[in-house]
């Protein structure tokens, strides 16, 4: 009998001490002059390295990624990048340099023309577009990082890192890459005796930076409530009336914008005055949203998890611990992975808004000539089957799908869009762009947002769309088209089959809600302006520059 | 507090209608030339552009406390609020009916930029009629008013026009001045003014600057109640004085001498030092009650 | 700009309080719509001025949905638009009409 070939079991640690060596032959110690960065990057990366670069959707590892961009192509060449958001022009010059070759990602907003334009000039290959927590599931799997760059607020000398409000992915990405003999190097903003709180312990972290300016962190969750319109308003009426108050909605996410902030701006108003304070938007899987302040400060909110931060929101957060996730600092800590999986499984609604949607209920943001990717959307906007605990939202929802003998609940997932967008496009389409953008770019699927068979409601200005009750594919199209307005889909609609369906209640318009549109007023929001927002928050709130004129 | 921002009606935000509505008595108001016996804009049709009934202001008649008052309502929303030919001749011909009626004030709300561009020559005609028809008033007896509050401001011709009133009220939100901060920065560079530093155009233009430079009589709360106090306390102790070289030569060298000492400064935040406020930077936080006793301790 | 003129079966409307209702704001995404007494009771008569060219067949639906589902009959419409979606327009009709029928400014 032939003995096996020995084998070496421990490849990775091998590799890992060849680059930490080669770090030291150079004079570079944990701690590394800023001058001297990229000096580490070519020492510790090698070609075809899987490098994680921390692009989250607020926090960015800036000046790493900038200074990996500088690096030199012939030594560091056919990287495969895999990050959370595609966010900063360095993150693409990693690319039209001839650094990085291959990327899996989850959102790349501001740089969507820019990466499809790569993909068409056939200069990057895209492995997949993810959800955040399927992306951070396989940093465990088949992607895990060798080399991470992270951002952190400050570290201590040891190495110790505070991440603070804006934690949102480095735990997930340290934790992946530093228990697969990757190398964990950090960017921070400061370095101090002693860290607020250990958010990454510096066992670790190989080595960390002092940056020359302060982490980037993007405002993307402020919305001015001066921006609410009248139409919004009467989709949130009828969203809270129609939906929230008839399911017994506690546990949820929004999604972000305009018409959910709406929602934020009604609840002390027009849902208290319906008496449903402490009946509904109890319990939060959200980022701090400015304009959820009024409902917190009149008590209509008992808990908030966020999955990062939101830029002048840090001391009224601080201030408010009973409803946030603070550290024994006083500062909030944010985590996206346990966020994500809160918002799958222990929320019973997620509202959304979308640019598209198909007669099946399927959603998308994608537009031509730019790949963006989703975020977090797929994720919240799913219902997982692998749920088993129950809520009266959720066996309810369950009941209406199922029949009387369902043997599970549903999650709601709320579409809340208005039938037409900026410049008259119609939200509601017979075939999404999804379609021609999987063509031009030669993708397995088209990218779809939120599928169709996850979609429990659409709100529009026309009215709501129960697709749980709906039979037949059918039934569904005509209920999607029975809310889709004046748009070319709506007008098609067979007239009909949609009266039955309002009979059935499978539509409802917003006279059946018992809602007169003419009550729909902005004088219903409880703050009109990002001043009376700080107001609310007796001066803690402080907006960033942008959105003020004081 | 927080039950009373949420029944607070911005002024800020509403229409000119809602103003003249929340302003004046309930039920008093008498529009002339209502939208349906007016006529929109002949040059804006001429341009293709879809105009206004009333095209951008509402004119009428009737009662602040009980006293009869004049009022014009520019509409911000429409064309920035612009004066156009019809626009500036029904406040024109407002003035003059206050000449003949002598009634308690005209209201003026302001709320534009000036003079309608698209209307040219005539545009800039109606502004200056519209400034000798304030000053006619006011030699016959009748104090007018400007109240300045809304996302426009009183900028251009109109920030003329309304310094030539009896006296304005303003709100923090409110802004009054000449050339707008855009203009200024296309023309003399961003350094010059960063018009997209809204915190600095506030400090530059906006109504608590205004109040505690003495430009405008009283500052008010974003509300229409607000406005409405304002406009009534203003009135009550306001008479309006007769034409008077004498008196028209000293506010000369007043404001000659105020230049001269403010001229170097470049930021509200310099006048407001030099004008004995102890820590400038919180101004623009301070809520309207303190900054108005914070004004009133003041060195002369 | 363009202009187009509808004229649709409606109920009759109720007596109106005021000869004439304005509602709204020639802003942008938004429009004006002024009330006033028709001719036929049983008619309701539009005349709409836009900014956004080529949306006839949209405006003769939205209009004429309005007309079917409110008592709009013996009015006159007149609407000065700037590319408002149908959506506002809807809620801008409904506003314009109440205002007609029970006064009270807007």
């Amino acid at each position: 009998m032939n003995a096996p070939a020995p084998r070496a079991w421990d490849t990775q640690r091998q590799s890992r001490r060849r680059r930490l060596e080669r770090a030291a032959s150079q004079g570079l110690e944990r701690r590394v002059p800023a001058e001297r960065i990229i000096d580490l990057l070519e020492a510790v990366i090698e070609p075809g390295d899987r490098v994680c670069l921390e692009g989250n959707n607020q926090k960015q590892a800036d000046f790493l990624a900038e200074s990996l961009a500088d690096c030199n192509p012939e030594r560091i060449h056919d990287l495969s990048m895999v990050q959370s958001v595609l966010a900063l022009a360095s993150h693409v010059d990693l690319f039209e340099r001839g650094l990085a070759r291959r990327l899996d990602f989850s959102f790349s907003g501001p740089q969507g023309s820019r990466l499809a334009r790569l993909v068409q000039d056939r200069r990057i290959e895209i492995g997949a577009i993810h959800t955040y927590l399927e992306l951070f599931g396989r940093y465990f799997v088949d992607l895990t990082p060798n080399i991470a760059l992270i951002a952190a607020h400050s570290a201590d000398a040891a190495g110790n890192l505070y991440t603070g409000p804006n934690t949102e992915d480095t735990p997930v990405i340290a934790e992946a890459t530093a228990f697969k003999s990757g190398i964990v190097i950090a960017q921070v903003n400061e370095l101090v005796d002693a860290v607020p709180r250990v958010d990454v312990p510096a066992d670790w972290v190989d080595f960390y930076v002092v940056a020359p300016r302060p982490n980037y962190i993007e405002p993307l969750f402020t919305r001015d409530p001066a921006q609410i319109t009248e139409v919004q308003v009467l989709m949130a009426m009828m969203a809270i009336k129609g939906i929230y108050a008839e399911y017994g909605v506690k546990r949820l996410n929004h999604g972000i914008g305009f018409d959910t902030a709406a929602i934020e701006l009604l609840l002390p108003t027009y849902a208290t005055e319906l008496g449903l304070k402490g009946k509904i938007c109890t319990h939060w899987a959200l980022n701090p949203h400015p304009t959820l302040i009024p409902a917190i400060e009149s008590g209509c909110v008992e808990s908030i998890h966020s999955f990062g931060s939101e830029v002048g929101m840090e001391n009224y957060i601080a201030a408010r611990p009973d409803v946030f996730f603070t550290g024994a600092d006083g500062s909030m800590r944010s985590n996206r992975a346990f966020s994500q999986t809160a918002g799958l499984y222990a929320c019973d609604m997620f509202i959304g808004s979308t640019l598209q949607m198909d007669l099946a209920g399927n959603s998308s943001t994608a537009t031509l000539g730019r790949i963006t990717g989703f975020g977090g959307a797929p994720n919240m906007g799913s219902d997982p089957h692998g749920r088993r605990h129950p809520s009266p939202a959720w066996l309810k929802a369950g009941r209406e799908a199922g029949g009387d003998g369902a043997i599970r609940g549903r999650k709601l997932v709320v579409q809340m869009v208005e039938t037409f967008r900026e410049h008259m496009a119609p939200v509601f389409v017979e075939e999404l762009d999804a379609w021609k953008l999987k063509e031009s770019m030669g993708m397995d699927l088209p990218p779809i947002m939120i599928y169709g068979d996850d979609v429990s409601h659409i709100v529009t200005e026309e009215g709501i769309a129960n697709l749980l009750l709906c039979r037949t594919p059918e039934e569904r199209e005509q209920a999607i088209r029975g809310v889709a307005g004046f748009t070319p889909v709506g007008m098609a609609r067979d007239r009909r089959q949609v009266e039955n369906l309002r009979d059935r209640g499978i539509i409802r318009r917003p006279e059946d809600l018992g809602i007169d549109p003419r009550q729909a007023s902005r004088d219903l929001l409880a703050a009109r302006s990002v001043k009376d927002l700080v107001r609310w928050s007796g001066g803690l709130y402080a907006p960033p520059a942008r959105f003020r004129n004081w | 507090m927080n039950a009373l921002l949420s029944r607070r009606r911005s002024y800020f935000e509403a229409t000119a209608r809602a103003r003249v509505a929340g302003l004046l008595d309930p039920g008093s108001f008498a529009e002339f030339l209502p939208p349906a016996e007016s006529a929109p804009s002949p040059h804006l049709a001429n341009l293709d552009l879809p105009g206004a009934f009333d095209d951008g202001v509402v004119v009428g008649g009737g009662r602040l406390a009980g006293a009869p008052v004049l009022v014009a309502a520019q509409e911000g929303q429409f064309m920035g609020g612009a004066v156009g030919e019809i626009h500036g001749a029904k406040i024109v011909g407002l003035l003059r009916r206050a000449v003949r009626e002598k009634p308690a004030a005209v209201l003026l709300l302001v709320d534009s930029g000036g003079v309608r561009l698209h209307e040219a020559n005539a545009g800039l005609i109606a502004i200056s009629e519209i400034m000798r028809a304030v000053l006619d008033a006011r030699a016959a007896g009748v104090p007018v008013l400007a109240l300045v509050g809304g996302s426009c401001g009183a900028f251009g011709g109109m920030g003329i026009v309304t310094r030539l009133c009896s006296g304005v009220v303003m709100s923090e939100e409110g802004r009054l001045s000449l050339s707008g901060p855009e203009v200024i920065e296309t023309v003399a560079g961003v350094e010059e003014f960063d018009s997209r530093d809204r915190a600095l155009v506030w400090r530059v233009t906006g109504g608590k600057h205004r109040y505690l430079t003495g430009d405008c009589a009283d500052l008010v709360e974003d509300d229409i109640a607000a406005f409405r106090q304002g406009a009534t306390d203003f009135l009550a102790k306001w008479r309006e004085p007769a034409p008077d070289l004498t008196r028209l030569r000293a506010d000369q060298v007043r404001l000659e001498t105020r230049l001269t000492r403010f001229a170097r400064h470049r930021d509200g935040l310099d006048v407001w030092a030099e004008l004995g406020i102890p820590r400038p930077e919180e101004v623009p936080l301070l809520d309207r009650d303190t900054l108005v006793a914070l004004k009133e301790g003041l060195p002369a | 700009m363009e202009t187009l003129e509808f004229i649709f079966d409606s109920d009759p409307a109720l007596h109106p309080a005021q000869p004439a209702a304005l509602c709204g704001v020639v802003g942008s995404g938004n429009l004006e719509i002024l009330v006033q007494p028709g001719e036929d009771a049983g008619l309701c008569t539009v005349r709409v001025k836009t900014s956004a060219r080529g949306f006839g067949t949209t405006w003769q639906a939205v209009l004429g949905a309005f007309a079917a589902t409110h008592a709009a009959g013996g009015t006159r419409i007149d609407i000065n638009d700037m590319g408002a979606t149908p959506a506002v327009v809807t809620l801008r009709l409904g506003q314009a009409l109440s205002e007609y029928h029970q006064g009270g400014a807007r």
